[in-house]
């Protein structure tokens, strides 16, 4: 009678496709996924069947469910320097230091006389103050010089990196600067159309309206 | 566990035995390798965002230099989004064709009668379609021929904008009062982009209509 053979081998399993799998999903999500950003509020932005991506280039202006306004502009360099400016028309002087952690933020809801201090808070802290919002109304119109401002230095800035690009002899991709604003559904449209009447005055007329998409199937 | 297994040393102690080369496993143990890939793996997932934010693009009419130069509306309709109900939590949707009659008009014609509707399937959806069936039919024509490749992808697209665009095609406007929400807002318009309309604005209330609607709600 043959005996039953125990393999006196090794017990260890080959882990080397184990390896490969979880590497190669590791280098999938590196690849397609960009990095949270925490924001100053959440927004839940209402549902559309809409299926067109956000730009890059965007100024993003956000409103709360309870009205307040909320400024961003995507690059840094363009951010340091709108800071700059706005610092100059409000006459509130930043240090370098100021600027650069300035660059680095997101979203941010507080008037420019409560922006220094806002800005040299730790990031766990900045979370936990209650943003007043931008003002936006015609007396202090923050936002609207925010959004000019941003506007300029975009604009500013696509044009060093054309001529840059230029000099180099290559060509360069011009894309135009977007004005977005992301809503929460709960949020009264009055005060969305004060945000959109702040556009409207400086004559911005086309907007992105930031949507989910919506789950299952209409029509 | 994480040792080299590195066999017996070797063999060649027997008489009958030939020299034989080293025996020696050339395996690692990938264990720590494998934690660690999905220990990464773990983390990109938790942080990253993957689909970028979807939007939906939107005009809005730039003011008139002179209110002579407003185009008269050939076939409009009119939605007014508001809140009703208990503490003004549900959502309001009225309708109406044509012009607006307030009380006591110059032309003498009856008050113009607020419809009420829904967000649902069976309510705009189905209104929507009804009132822009000319414009649907024309599109789903267009769609044939292009299916057929009578015609090519950039003029299908032109005369599909073209057809929307017409003179007598269904003009819809969306008023809200100050109780409505952005989420209505944004539902609305999104229906209006299911249901193949091209002409829509995002106006204010009138006096007269906001008294009518006052009105109903109160009943």
């Amino acid at each position: 009678m043959p005996k039953i053979k125990i393999s006196k081998g090794n017990p260890a399993l080959d882990m080397t496709p184990m390896v490969d799998l979880a590497f190669l999903l590791v280098t999938f999500f590196m690849l397609t996924a960009s990095v949270r950003v925490s924001e100053p509020v959440i927004v839940d932005s209402p549902s559309s069947t809409s299926e067109k991506l956000l730009p890059d280039n965007v100024i993003l202006i956000t409103v709360d469910n309870t009205g307040k306004a909320f400024y961003n502009i995507n690059n840094f360099d363009v951010r340091k320097k709108t800071l700059e400016k706005m610092g100059q028309q409000y006459k509130i002087t930043f240090t370098e230091k100021e600027k650069e952690r300035f660059g680095k933020m997101t979203s941010f809801g507080v008037p420019m006389t409560q922006l220094k201090q806002y800005i040299n808070m730790d990031d766990p802290q900045r979370l936990k103050v209650k943003s007043p919002g931008v003002p936006l109304d015609s007396l202090h119109n923050e936002l609207g010089d925010w959004i000019q401002f941003g506007r300029i230095e975009a604009a500013r800035q696509a044009k060093t990196q054309k001529d840059k690009a230029e000099s180099l002899g290559r060509t360069f991709k011009y894309e135009p600067l977007r004005f977005a604003i992301k809503a929460d559904g709960e949020a009264n449209y009055i005060s969305v159309k004060q945000v959109i009447k702040v556009f409207t005055d400086k004559d911005i007329y086309r907007f992105n309206l930031i949507t989910n998409l919506e789950g299952g199937e209409k029509k | 566990m994480a040792e080299v297994n590195t066999g017996d040393g070797g063999g060649g102690h027997g008489k009958h035995e030939k020299k034989r080369a080293k025996k020696a496993s050339t395996r690692i143990d990938m264990t720590p390798m494998v934690d660690l890939a999905f220990l990464l793996l773990t983390f990109f997932v938790l942080t990253s965002t993957f689909n970028k934010a979807k939007t939906m693009e939107i005009n809005f009419p730039a003011k008139p230099k002179d209110l002579k130069d407003i185009p008269k509306i050939n076939n409009a309709l009119t939605f007014l989004l508001t809140r009703e109900g208990k503490n003004e939590k549900e959502d309001g949707i009225y309708y109406y064709y044509g012009e607006f009659y307030g009380p006591n008009n110059k032309d003498g014609k009856p008050v113009t009668t607020f419809i009420k509707t829904d967000f649902s399937k069976e309510g705009l959806h189905k209104i929507l379609l009804d009132r822009n069936k000319s414009t649907i039919e024309a599109l789903d024509k267009l769609e044939e021929r292009y299916k057929k490749n009578e015609i090519v992808d950039t003029t299908y697209k032109r005369l599909a904008i073209a057809e929307k665009g017409k003179k007598d095609a269904l003009t819809v406007l969306v008023k809200s009062d100050d109780k409505a929400v952005y989420k209505n807002v944004v539902d609305a318009i999104d229906e209006l982009n299911v249901c193949n309309v091209g002409k829509y604005a995002i106006v204010d209330m009138g006096q007269g209509e906001l008294d009518i609607l006052n009105a109903i709600k109160k009943k």
